[in-house]
């Protein structure tokens, strides 16, 4: 790495804030930003897209067998068909978690998430704790988000080195054989659809 | 490059700290250069790979220290100067000096909802034949190139099995260099954890890493 570039990064900017204003001012006079962008791409992504969105792909694919086969064998067909598709999520791949296997999700490299089915990752999937210990100890990191498995399942790790997205198939909670799609949608977490998780029912117990 | 970015299996890094109901952005300014950076991609004068590499070459110690907006903010200057969008100059001032060739409009609200909509695909259809196989055992390439790679440390020299062929995609060790996108097969190479971590594993775990023809070889 040569001297120049030690010092392009060296300063960690004491106020963000006013350095990207700045910036954006800057390109917008330049003419190589449109502010109305801007705007759609933020307001997609804080209001439009998130896990919402992967709770109705997991949703249908508790309620309806023949969906959960198509997700599981072509997800981006499958996710398409409620209507999710796009940046970051042009590859997916959907993973199931059963009474023995259980998934999860990490980016090792960098923060690559599925975000037309989860929206933009929380900072801990971003973290260098999460990052470096999901690989090396996921048993571990499990128990820390509260979830301890058994010795007798097997932990699939799956690192998003590449552009493919994964997004875990939770395990449907018992005692809701009784609920339709939009009751089961409502109580699938991010988390779970991540894998830190399970899904637990509103009046039942964790499946 | 073996930087910092390349955090899988470390230690040392603290416990995850999670926080309930978290906003998408936690300040403005956040969103501010989320979205830049997408708008100025636009423009097609980088790709992702040099994006991501750029990230990665933001100094170890500010790397950690930094949190992720301001790392993409960091790296992101650094892009639209090297590329030759605007200057340090310009930056101290806030006015333009430099005149940007501008052959097309900025990328306009509709346009962004395409990209939204669309994304970028990383598949190419070419004609590229796979080297390996589902079910074939293969070692991942001891490398330690100086610039970008996708091949984590950790499973550097480490044996797996081919899980199945994603089909064919832009490879970013070249492609974030500039180097072309030279297309091929990626596929999910499962790794027993006792393989990358040793006995203390358990026994059926594993990882499943997505690699690219080049990263592997027979085994």
């Amino acid at each position: 790495m040569s001297r120049t570039h030690d010092d392009d990064h060296q300063d960690v900017p004491s106020d963000p804030a006013l350095r990207v204003k700045a910036l954006e001012s800057l390109l917008v006079a330049k003419g190589l930003v449109d502010r109305a962008a801007l705007d759609v791409l933020i307001d997609t992504y804080e209001h439009k897209i998130g896990p919402r969105n992967g709770a109705r792909v997991v949703a249908r694919a508790w309620a309806d067998p023949a969906y959960k086969k198509r997700l599981l064998t072509d997800a981006d067909a499958a996710i398409a068909e409620l209507g999710y598709a796009g940046m970051q999520g042009e590859h997916m791949v959907v993973v199931e978690n059963t009474a023995t296997i259980h998934n999860l999700v990490v980016c090792t490299l960098c923060s690559c998430y599925p975000w037309p089915v989860l929206g933009l990752p929380p900072v801990w999937y971003k973290s260098a704790p999460y990052r470096s210990r999901a690989v090396i100890d996921p048993r571990g990191v499990l128990r820390e988000f509260g979830l301890a498995l058994a010795d007798t399942v097997e932990v699939r790790v799956w690192d998003s080195t590449a552009e493919l997205r994964y997004l875990v198939l939770p395990e449907r909670p018992a005692g809701t054989q009784h609920m339709h799609e939009s009751e089961l949608a409502a109580f699938v977490t991010r988390d779970a659809m991540v894998g830190v998780a399970k899904v637990t029912a509103p009046h039942g117990d964790p499946a | 490059m073996n930087g910092i970015h390349d955090l899988g299996g470390m230690h040392g890094m603290g416990p995850i700290e999670t926080e309930p109901n978290e906003p998408v952005f936690h300040h403005s300014w956040e969103s501010r250069v989320f979205a830049l950076r997408r708008a100025m991609g636009a423009w097609r004068r980088w790709n992702i790979d040099v994006s991501r590499h750029e990230v990665e070459l933001v100094p170890a110690a500010d790397y950690l220290r930094m949190s992720y907006y301001e790392r993409q903010l960091a790296a992101f200057v650094v892009l639209l100067e090297k590329r030759g969008f605007i200057t340090r100059a310009e930056l101290g001032s806030g006015t333009p000096v430099l005149q940007t060739p501008v052959a097309v409009p900025a990328l306009r609200a509709e346009q962004a909802v395409e990209l939204i909509s669309k994304g970028v695909p990383a598949s190419r259809d070419v004609p590229v034949a796979p080297r390996f196989q589902p079910g074939q055992r293969v070692r991942a390439r001891n490398i330690n190139p100086p610039g970008h790679t996708r091949e984590p440390r950790y499973v550097r020299g480490k044996v797996g099995v081919i899980h199945c062929d994603h089909g064919v995609f832009v490879f970013p060790d070249t492609n974030a260099h500039f180097l072309g996108e030279k297309p091929q097969h990626v596929y999910s190479v499962r790794f027993a954890a006792r393989e990358l971590w040793g006995p203390e594993a358990a026994a059926q775990d594993g990882v499943y890493v997505d690699l690219w023809d080049d990263h592997l070889e027979p085994a």
